[in-house]
Protein backbone atom coordinates (compact mmCIF):
# COMPACT_ATOMS: atom_id res chain seq x y z
CA UNK A 1 0.00 0.00 0.00
CA UNK A 2 2.61 2.37 1.15
CA UNK A 3 4.42 2.14 -2.68
CA UNK A 4 0.99 0.70 -4.36
CA UNK A 5 -0.80 4.45 -4.02
CA UNK A 6 2.89 6.75 -5.18
CA UNK A 7 2.95 4.21 -8.26
CA UNK A 8 -0.46 4.24 -9.17
CA UNK A 9 -0.74 8.38 -9.00
CA UNK A 10 2.82 8.24 -11.28
CA UNK A 11 1.09 6.07 -13.79
CA UNK A 12 -2.25 7.78 -13.93
CA UNK A 13 -1.08 11.26 -14.11
CA UNK A 14 1.86 10.60 -16.27
CA UNK A 15 -0.08 8.58 -18.52
CA UNK A 16 -2.41 11.92 -18.44
CA UNK A 17 0.11 14.57 -19.03
CA UNK A 18 1.47 12.60 -21.96
CA UNK A 19 -1.71 11.75 -23.80
CA UNK A 20 -2.66 15.19 -23.10
CA UNK A 21 0.41 17.00 -24.63
CA UNK A 22 -1.14 15.50 -27.69
CA UNK A 23 -4.87 15.65 -27.96
CA UNK A 24 -5.49 19.18 -26.65
CA UNK A 25 -9.24 19.12 -27.39
CA UNK A 26 -11.99 19.25 -23.99
CA UNK A 27 -12.13 18.00 -21.38
CA UNK A 28 -8.35 16.76 -22.02
CA UNK A 29 -7.10 20.22 -22.81
CA UNK A 30 -8.29 21.75 -19.50
CA UNK A 31 -7.71 19.26 -17.27
CA UNK A 32 -3.79 18.87 -18.63
CA UNK A 33 -3.89 23.10 -17.74
CA UNK A 34 -4.99 22.20 -14.42
CA UNK A 35 -2.35 19.31 -13.59
CA UNK A 36 -0.06 21.83 -15.12
CA UNK A 37 -1.23 24.60 -12.61
CA UNK A 38 -0.84 21.90 -9.77
CA UNK A 39 2.64 20.97 -10.66
CA UNK A 40 3.93 24.85 -10.81
CA UNK A 41 2.25 25.64 -6.97
CA UNK A 42 4.33 22.07 -5.69
CA UNK A 43 7.35 23.25 -7.53
CA UNK A 44 7.02 26.71 -5.65
CA UNK A 45 6.63 24.66 -2.20
CA UNK A 46 9.63 22.95 -3.33
CA UNK A 47 11.57 26.41 -2.59
CA UNK A 48 10.52 25.55 1.13
CA UNK A 49 11.85 22.38 1.23
CA UNK A 50 15.23 23.59 -0.27
CA UNK A 51 15.63 26.21 2.48
CA UNK A 52 14.61 24.26 5.38
CA UNK A 53 17.43 21.88 4.12
CA UNK A 54 19.86 24.79 3.83
CA UNK A 55 18.90 26.11 7.40
CA UNK A 56 19.63 22.88 9.20
CA UNK A 57 22.74 21.96 7.67
CA UNK A 58 24.68 25.05 8.62
CA UNK A 59 22.56 25.81 11.76
CA UNK A 60 23.82 21.59 12.91
CA UNK A 61 27.57 22.97 11.43
CA UNK A 62 27.36 25.55 13.72
CA UNK A 63 26.05 23.76 16.66
CA UNK A 64 28.72 20.88 16.43
CA UNK A 65 31.33 23.57 15.46
CA UNK A 66 32.17 21.33 12.33
CA UNK A 67 34.76 22.16 10.02
CA UNK A 68 34.24 25.61 8.66
CA UNK A 69 31.66 26.61 11.08
CA UNK A 70 32.64 29.99 10.62
CA UNK A 71 31.43 30.07 6.75
CA UNK A 72 28.16 28.64 7.81
CA UNK A 73 27.36 31.73 9.99
CA UNK A 74 28.35 33.71 7.08
CA UNK A 75 25.69 32.17 4.99
CA UNK A 76 23.15 32.49 7.86
CA UNK A 77 23.40 35.97 8.09
CA UNK A 78 23.46 36.81 4.24
CA UNK A 79 20.26 34.73 4.33
CA UNK A 80 18.47 36.75 7.25
CA UNK A 81 19.90 39.51 5.51
CA UNK A 82 18.32 39.45 2.48
CA UNK A 83 15.27 37.57 3.71
CA UNK A 84 14.66 40.66 5.61
CA UNK A 85 15.54 43.26 2.52
CA UNK A 86 13.43 41.04 0.40
CA UNK A 87 10.39 41.35 3.09
CA UNK A 88 10.78 45.38 4.15
CA UNK A 89 11.19 45.99 0.27
CA UNK A 90 7.51 44.15 -0.60
CA UNK A 91 5.78 45.42 2.19
CA UNK A 92 6.92 49.37 1.57
CA UNK A 93 6.79 48.65 -1.85
CA UNK A 94 4.32 45.94 -3.07
CA UNK A 95 7.74 44.21 -5.46
CA UNK A 96 11.00 42.93 -4.82
CA UNK A 97 12.31 44.85 -8.20
CA UNK A 98 11.37 48.38 -6.78
CA UNK A 99 14.22 50.32 -8.47
CA UNK A 100 16.12 51.77 -4.92
CA UNK A 101 14.40 49.57 -2.52
CA UNK A 102 16.73 47.51 0.06
CA UNK A 103 16.07 44.24 -1.68
CA UNK A 104 17.59 46.08 -4.98
CA UNK A 105 20.32 47.49 -3.26
CA UNK A 106 21.14 44.28 -1.36
CA UNK A 107 20.84 42.59 -5.15
CA UNK A 108 22.74 44.90 -7.07
CA UNK A 109 26.00 45.83 -4.48
CA UNK A 110 26.31 42.51 -3.27
CA UNK A 111 24.73 39.58 -5.07
CA UNK A 112 25.52 40.99 -8.58
CA UNK A 113 29.16 41.90 -7.77
CA UNK A 114 29.58 38.45 -5.64
CA UNK A 115 27.78 36.54 -8.68
CA UNK A 116 29.99 37.87 -11.41
CA UNK A 117 33.39 37.61 -9.46
CA UNK A 118 32.77 34.03 -8.69
CA UNK A 119 32.20 33.25 -12.24
CA UNK A 120 35.35 35.45 -13.62
CA UNK A 121 37.20 33.88 -11.74
CA UNK A 122 36.83 30.65 -14.00
CA UNK A 123 38.77 32.28 -16.79
CA UNK A 124 42.04 32.13 -14.42
CA UNK A 125 41.15 28.13 -13.83
CA UNK A 126 40.57 27.87 -17.55
CA UNK A 127 43.42 29.74 -18.55
CA UNK A 128 45.86 27.20 -15.91
CA UNK A 129 44.59 24.27 -17.00
CA UNK A 130 44.41 24.71 -20.89
CA UNK A 131 48.01 25.77 -20.66
CA UNK A 132 48.53 22.45 -18.81
CA UNK A 133 46.66 20.45 -20.41
CA UNK A 134 46.62 21.35 -24.03
CA UNK A 135 49.63 19.37 -24.97
CA UNK A 136 49.50 17.42 -28.58
CA UNK A 137 50.18 14.14 -26.91
CA UNK A 138 48.21 12.08 -29.51
CA UNK A 139 46.78 12.69 -32.74
CA UNK A 140 43.27 12.99 -31.58
CA UNK A 141 44.15 15.92 -28.84
CA UNK A 142 46.40 17.76 -31.65
CA UNK A 143 43.14 17.88 -33.77
CA UNK A 144 41.65 19.70 -30.54
CA UNK A 145 44.20 22.17 -30.19
CA UNK A 146 44.30 22.61 -33.68
CA UNK A 147 40.43 23.36 -33.66
CA UNK A 148 40.52 25.01 -30.62
CA UNK A 149 42.92 27.33 -31.70
CA UNK A 150 41.29 28.30 -34.58
CA UNK A 151 37.73 29.14 -33.04
CA UNK A 152 39.49 31.03 -29.87
CA UNK A 153 40.88 33.13 -32.57
CA UNK A 154 37.90 33.10 -35.37
CA UNK A 155 35.57 34.15 -31.96
CA UNK A 156 37.43 37.49 -31.61
CA UNK A 157 38.47 40.65 -34.04
CA UNK A 158 41.73 40.13 -33.46
CA UNK A 159 41.69 36.65 -35.44
CA UNK A 160 40.14 38.12 -38.32
CA UNK A 161 42.94 40.57 -38.50
CA UNK A 162 45.70 38.31 -38.21
CA UNK A 163 44.09 36.28 -41.08
CA UNK A 164 40.81 37.39 -42.71
CA UNK A 165 39.76 33.13 -42.93
CA UNK A 166 39.65 32.67 -39.44
CA UNK A 167 36.38 33.98 -38.81
CA UNK A 168 35.27 31.55 -42.22
CA UNK A 169 36.76 28.71 -40.95
CA UNK A 170 35.49 28.78 -37.29
CA UNK A 171 32.36 29.72 -38.35
CA UNK A 172 32.37 26.14 -40.79
CA UNK A 173 33.37 24.43 -37.32
CA UNK A 174 30.52 25.44 -35.81
CA UNK A 175 27.66 25.23 -38.30
CA UNK A 176 28.66 21.45 -39.53
CA UNK A 177 30.87 19.39 -37.81
CA UNK A 178 30.00 20.53 -34.36
CA UNK A 179 26.55 20.71 -34.89
CA UNK A 180 26.59 16.95 -36.28
CA UNK A 181 27.98 15.69 -33.11
CA UNK A 182 25.95 17.65 -31.08
CA UNK A 183 22.99 16.83 -32.37
CA UNK A 184 23.85 13.27 -32.41
CA UNK A 185 24.64 13.48 -28.75
CA UNK A 186 21.33 15.23 -27.91
CA UNK A 187 19.14 12.70 -29.90
CA UNK A 188 21.05 10.24 -27.55
CA UNK A 189 20.27 12.39 -24.30
CA UNK A 190 16.24 12.45 -25.65
CA UNK A 191 16.22 9.19 -26.42
CA UNK A 192 17.30 8.17 -22.90
CA UNK A 193 15.25 10.63 -21.55
CA UNK A 194 12.55 8.88 -23.26
CA UNK A 195 13.37 5.52 -21.92
CA UNK A 196 13.64 6.28 -18.28
CA UNK A 197 10.34 8.78 -18.30
CA UNK A 198 8.78 5.43 -19.25
CA UNK A 199 10.30 3.99 -16.76
CA UNK A 200 8.98 6.22 -14.09
CA UNK A 201 5.74 6.32 -15.54
CA UNK A 202 5.17 2.43 -15.88
CA UNK A 203 6.76 1.77 -12.12
CA UNK A 204 9.70 0.15 -13.63
CA UNK A 205 11.82 2.87 -11.64
CA UNK A 206 11.39 3.18 -8.16
CA UNK A 207 14.33 5.18 -6.85
CA UNK A 208 12.22 8.27 -6.18
CA UNK A 209 9.82 6.37 -3.75
CA UNK A 210 13.13 5.80 -0.96
CA UNK B 1 66.82 24.56 -14.78
CA UNK B 2 66.91 24.12 -18.59
CA UNK B 3 64.57 26.58 -20.43
CA UNK B 4 62.37 24.06 -22.01
CA UNK B 5 61.50 22.88 -18.33
CA UNK B 6 60.78 26.25 -17.42
CA UNK B 7 58.55 27.11 -20.31
CA UNK B 8 56.11 23.26 -20.00
CA UNK B 9 55.96 24.29 -15.90
CA UNK B 10 55.06 27.99 -15.75
CA UNK B 11 53.98 29.01 -12.41
CA UNK B 12 50.03 29.64 -12.09
CA UNK B 13 50.61 33.13 -11.17
CA UNK B 14 52.25 34.42 -13.82
CA UNK B 15 49.63 32.92 -15.60
CA UNK B 16 47.38 34.67 -13.78
CA UNK B 17 48.90 38.08 -13.24
CA UNK B 18 49.61 38.09 -17.39
CA UNK B 19 45.75 37.12 -17.73
CA UNK B 20 44.62 40.27 -15.47
CA UNK B 21 46.55 42.48 -17.37
CA UNK B 22 45.57 41.67 -20.70
CA UNK B 23 41.78 41.91 -19.15
CA UNK B 24 42.18 44.79 -17.25
CA UNK B 25 44.70 46.91 -20.21
CA UNK B 26 42.08 47.19 -23.11
CA UNK B 27 39.00 48.06 -20.62
CA UNK B 28 40.82 50.94 -18.72
CA UNK B 29 42.27 52.01 -22.22
CA UNK B 30 38.88 51.76 -23.73
CA UNK B 31 40.34 50.24 -26.77
CA UNK B 32 38.02 48.90 -29.79
CA UNK B 33 38.19 46.74 -32.42
CA UNK B 34 35.98 46.35 -35.58
CA UNK B 35 33.59 43.92 -34.90
CA UNK B 36 32.29 41.56 -38.00
CA UNK B 37 28.96 40.88 -38.00
CA UNK B 38 27.82 36.76 -38.20
CA UNK B 39 24.98 35.49 -39.93
CA UNK B 40 23.23 33.73 -36.91
CA UNK B 41 23.25 37.39 -35.38
CA UNK B 42 22.65 38.94 -38.63
CA UNK B 43 19.37 37.13 -38.70
CA UNK B 44 18.59 37.34 -35.33
CA UNK B 45 18.66 41.54 -35.83
CA UNK B 46 16.57 41.38 -39.37
CA UNK B 47 13.84 39.00 -37.89
CA UNK B 48 13.12 41.60 -35.09
CA UNK B 49 13.85 44.59 -37.69
CA UNK B 50 11.21 42.61 -40.42
CA UNK B 51 8.41 41.99 -37.72
CA UNK B 52 5.69 44.73 -38.33
CA UNK B 53 5.68 47.63 -35.89
CA UNK B 54 3.75 46.90 -32.39
CA UNK B 55 4.64 43.25 -32.77
CA UNK B 56 4.49 41.73 -28.91
CA UNK B 57 8.04 40.40 -28.26
CA UNK B 58 8.55 38.50 -24.95
CA UNK B 59 11.51 38.36 -23.26
CA UNK B 60 12.75 35.08 -21.33
CA UNK B 61 15.28 36.52 -18.56
CA UNK B 62 16.99 33.03 -18.15
CA UNK B 63 20.08 33.95 -16.37
CA UNK B 64 21.53 35.54 -13.61
CA UNK B 65 24.50 37.34 -12.34
CA UNK B 66 26.59 35.14 -13.37
CA UNK B 67 26.08 35.59 -16.95
CA UNK B 68 25.66 39.30 -17.04
CA UNK B 69 28.68 40.39 -18.47
CA UNK B 70 27.81 38.23 -21.27
CA UNK B 71 23.89 38.71 -21.66
CA UNK B 72 23.25 42.04 -20.25
CA UNK B 73 24.66 43.81 -23.51
CA UNK B 74 22.43 41.47 -25.71
CA UNK B 75 19.68 42.44 -23.80
CA UNK B 76 19.98 46.13 -23.48
CA UNK B 77 20.58 46.03 -27.35
CA UNK B 78 17.58 44.04 -27.78
CA UNK B 79 15.43 46.06 -26.17
CA UNK B 80 16.67 48.96 -27.67
CA UNK B 81 15.85 47.71 -30.86
CA UNK B 82 12.68 46.82 -30.03
CA UNK B 83 11.96 50.09 -28.98
CA UNK B 84 13.51 51.75 -32.33
CA UNK B 85 10.81 49.52 -33.66
CA UNK B 86 7.98 50.29 -31.41
CA UNK B 87 7.33 46.70 -30.85
CA UNK B 88 5.93 45.98 -27.36
CA UNK B 89 7.88 43.77 -24.61
CA UNK B 90 6.60 41.72 -22.02
CA UNK B 91 9.63 40.23 -19.82
CA UNK B 92 9.32 36.95 -18.07
CA UNK B 93 11.92 34.87 -16.60
CA UNK B 94 12.50 31.29 -15.53
CA UNK B 95 15.08 32.16 -13.06
CA UNK B 96 14.58 34.02 -9.89
CA UNK B 97 17.49 35.90 -9.63
CA UNK B 98 17.29 37.16 -13.27
CA UNK B 99 14.08 39.48 -13.16
CA UNK B 100 16.11 41.98 -11.24
CA UNK B 101 18.70 42.28 -13.70
CA UNK B 102 15.87 42.17 -16.50
CA UNK B 103 14.50 45.44 -15.02
CA UNK B 104 17.28 47.23 -14.61
CA UNK B 105 17.92 46.85 -18.04
CA UNK B 106 14.16 47.84 -18.86
CA UNK B 107 14.89 51.20 -16.02
CA UNK B 108 18.11 51.72 -18.19
CA UNK B 109 16.67 51.71 -21.90
CA UNK B 110 12.55 52.21 -21.79
CA UNK B 111 13.28 56.24 -20.63
CA UNK B 112 15.62 57.01 -23.76
CA UNK B 113 12.23 55.85 -26.42
CA UNK B 114 9.45 57.29 -24.02
CA UNK B 115 8.36 54.16 -23.59
CA UNK B 116 5.46 53.59 -20.78
CA UNK B 117 4.95 50.90 -18.48
CA UNK B 118 1.79 48.82 -18.76
CA UNK B 119 1.28 49.88 -22.69
CA UNK B 120 4.57 49.64 -24.23
CA UNK B 121 5.92 47.40 -22.25
CA UNK B 122 5.37 44.59 -18.99
CA UNK B 123 7.61 42.89 -16.35
CA UNK B 124 5.12 39.87 -15.64
CA UNK B 125 7.92 38.47 -13.10
CA UNK B 126 8.59 34.94 -12.26
CA UNK B 127 6.54 32.18 -11.35
CA UNK B 128 7.86 28.53 -10.94
CA UNK B 129 6.82 25.88 -12.77
CA UNK B 130 9.53 25.50 -15.44
CA UNK B 131 8.17 23.37 -18.56
CA UNK B 132 5.12 23.04 -17.41
CA UNK B 133 4.31 27.24 -17.36
CA UNK B 134 5.91 27.13 -20.88
CA UNK B 135 3.17 24.80 -22.01
CA UNK B 136 0.62 26.11 -19.67
CA UNK B 137 1.37 29.78 -21.53
CA UNK B 138 0.26 27.60 -24.73
CA UNK B 139 -2.94 28.20 -23.81
CA UNK B 140 -3.53 31.11 -21.22
CA UNK B 141 -1.14 33.45 -19.55
CA UNK B 142 -3.55 34.34 -17.01
CA UNK B 143 -3.17 30.38 -15.38
CA UNK B 144 0.22 31.18 -14.23
CA UNK B 145 0.19 35.12 -14.63
CA UNK B 146 -2.79 37.07 -12.86
CA UNK B 147 -0.67 40.24 -11.83
CA UNK B 148 2.67 41.57 -12.74
CA UNK B 149 5.86 42.44 -10.71
CA UNK B 150 3.78 45.15 -9.18
CA UNK B 151 1.21 43.01 -7.89
CA UNK B 152 -0.81 44.71 -10.62
CA UNK B 153 -3.59 42.78 -12.26
CA UNK B 154 -2.86 41.92 -16.05
CA UNK B 155 -6.61 42.60 -16.90
CA UNK B 156 -5.69 46.16 -15.69
CA UNK B 157 -2.19 46.26 -18.21
CA UNK B 158 -3.63 47.91 -21.66
CA UNK B 159 -1.24 45.81 -23.72
CA UNK B 160 -2.25 42.58 -21.94
CA UNK B 161 -5.23 43.03 -23.09
CA UNK B 162 -5.19 41.48 -26.21
CA UNK B 163 -2.63 38.93 -25.14
CA UNK B 164 -3.59 35.38 -24.01
CA UNK B 165 -1.15 33.20 -25.49
CA UNK B 166 1.24 32.17 -27.68
CA UNK B 167 -0.93 33.18 -30.37
CA UNK B 168 -0.81 36.68 -29.78
CA UNK B 169 3.16 36.77 -29.11
CA UNK B 170 4.76 37.26 -32.35
CA UNK B 171 8.85 36.77 -31.48
CA UNK B 172 9.88 34.84 -27.99
CA UNK B 173 13.89 35.92 -27.15
CA UNK B 174 15.54 33.32 -25.17
CA UNK B 175 18.55 34.91 -23.02
CA UNK B 176 19.94 31.45 -21.55
CA UNK B 177 22.90 30.90 -19.05
CA UNK B 178 21.25 27.39 -18.71
CA UNK B 179 18.75 24.71 -20.17
CA UNK B 180 15.89 26.81 -20.42
CA UNK B 181 15.93 28.11 -23.96
CA UNK B 182 16.00 24.09 -25.35
CA UNK B 183 12.81 23.72 -23.35
CA UNK B 184 11.73 26.58 -24.79
CA UNK B 185 12.27 25.43 -28.13
CA UNK B 186 10.74 21.90 -27.15
CA UNK B 187 7.43 23.03 -25.60
CA UNK B 188 7.12 26.65 -27.13
CA UNK B 189 8.58 26.69 -29.77
CA UNK B 190 7.81 22.76 -31.19
CA UNK B 191 4.08 22.10 -29.53
CA UNK B 192 2.70 26.01 -30.49
CA UNK B 193 4.93 27.25 -33.34
CA UNK B 194 6.55 30.21 -31.34
CA UNK B 195 9.01 31.91 -32.98
CA UNK B 196 11.89 32.19 -31.40
CA UNK B 197 15.60 33.76 -30.80
CA UNK B 198 17.99 32.68 -28.55
CA UNK B 199 20.57 34.59 -26.92
CA UNK B 200 23.39 32.53 -24.80
CA UNK B 201 26.61 32.63 -23.46
CA UNK B 202 29.52 31.62 -25.11
CA UNK B 203 29.04 28.05 -23.21
CA UNK B 204 25.33 27.35 -23.99
CA UNK B 205 25.79 28.57 -27.95
CA UNK B 206 27.31 25.62 -29.58
CA UNK B 207 24.44 23.91 -28.33
CA UNK B 208 21.90 25.80 -29.97
CA UNK B 209 23.18 25.72 -33.66
CA UNK B 210 21.07 22.49 -34.57
CA UNK B 211 18.33 24.11 -34.05
CA UNK B 212 19.55 27.22 -36.06
CA UNK B 213 20.12 24.53 -39.18
CA UNK B 214 16.54 22.89 -38.70
CA UNK B 215 15.61 26.44 -38.04
CA UNK B 216 13.31 25.75 -35.10
CA UNK B 217 14.77 29.21 -33.84
CA UNK B 218 14.75 32.63 -36.15
CA UNK B 219 18.32 33.62 -34.87
CA UNK B 220 20.97 33.01 -32.54
CA UNK B 221 23.06 35.49 -30.51
CA UNK B 222 26.45 33.44 -29.11
CA UNK B 223 28.47 34.61 -25.85
CA UNK B 224 30.26 38.13 -25.30
CA UNK B 225 31.04 37.91 -29.18
CA UNK B 226 27.46 37.81 -30.24
CA UNK B 227 26.61 40.57 -27.73
CA UNK B 228 29.00 43.25 -29.67
CA UNK B 229 27.65 42.25 -32.78
CA UNK B 230 24.64 42.65 -31.89
CA UNK B 231 25.04 46.01 -30.25
CA UNK B 232 27.20 47.30 -33.87
CA UNK B 233 23.94 46.40 -35.77
CA UNK B 234 22.19 48.54 -33.48
CA UNK B 235 24.58 51.25 -33.37
CA UNK B 236 24.79 51.51 -29.95
CA UNK B 237 28.37 50.27 -29.21
CA UNK B 238 28.36 49.60 -25.28
CA UNK B 239 29.90 46.60 -22.61
CA UNK B 240 29.76 43.80 -25.56
CA UNK B 241 32.39 45.73 -28.02
CA UNK B 242 34.26 47.04 -25.53
CA UNK B 243 34.87 43.93 -23.72
CA UNK B 244 35.53 42.05 -26.66
CA UNK B 245 39.74 43.34 -27.06
CA UNK B 246 40.15 42.24 -23.83
CA UNK B 247 38.76 38.72 -25.15
CA UNK B 248 40.93 38.99 -27.90
CA UNK B 249 44.05 39.51 -25.96
CA UNK B 250 42.99 36.39 -23.50
CA UNK B 251 42.59 34.52 -26.31
CA UNK B 252 45.62 35.26 -27.81
CA UNK B 253 47.53 34.92 -24.29
CA UNK B 254 46.24 31.58 -23.52
CA UNK B 255 46.96 30.35 -27.34
CA UNK B 256 50.46 31.74 -26.45
CA UNK B 257 50.64 29.90 -23.54
CA UNK B 258 49.90 26.79 -24.94
CA UNK B 259 52.40 26.77 -27.97
CA UNK B 260 55.24 27.05 -24.97
CA UNK B 261 53.70 24.50 -23.44
CA UNK B 262 53.66 22.37 -26.25
CA UNK B 263 57.02 23.71 -27.13
CA UNK B 264 58.70 22.85 -23.80
CA UNK B 265 57.14 19.81 -24.03
CA UNK B 266 58.01 18.53 -27.73
CA UNK B 267 61.63 19.39 -26.92
CA UNK B 268 61.64 17.52 -23.29
CA UNK B 269 60.53 14.28 -25.23
CA UNK B 270 62.92 14.63 -27.86
CA UNK B 271 65.64 14.91 -25.42
CA UNK B 272 64.21 12.18 -23.47
CA UNK B 273 64.25 9.62 -26.77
Amino acid sequence: MKKSIPLAITLITGVIIVVTFFIPHQPLGSMQQRLLIWYSIVLGFTLLLGIDSLLRSNITKIVRRQQNWGYAIVLLAGFIFTMVAGIYTFFTTNSLLTLGSSFMFVYTYFIIPLQATMFALLAFFIASSAYRAFRARTLEATLLLVTAAIVMLGRVPVGARIWSQFPVIQDWIMEIPQMAAKRGIFIGIALGTIAMSLRVILGLERNYLS
Amino acid sequence: MDIFKKISNIDRRLIYTALGLVVLIPILFKMVLPTRVSEPVQTAYDYIQNLPEGSVVMFSVDYDASSEPEIQPMLLSMLRHCFTKKHKVIMMGQWALGLPLGELAMAAVAPQFDAKYGTDYVNLGYRPGQRAQMVGLGREFRDFFKVDYRNTPVDDLPLMKGVHNYNNIDLLVGLEAGNSGDEWIQFAGARYGLKIIIGATGVIAPDMFHYMQAKQIQGLIGGLQGAAEYEVLVKKPGTGVAGMVAQSWAHLLLLGFILLGNLGYFVAKRRKN
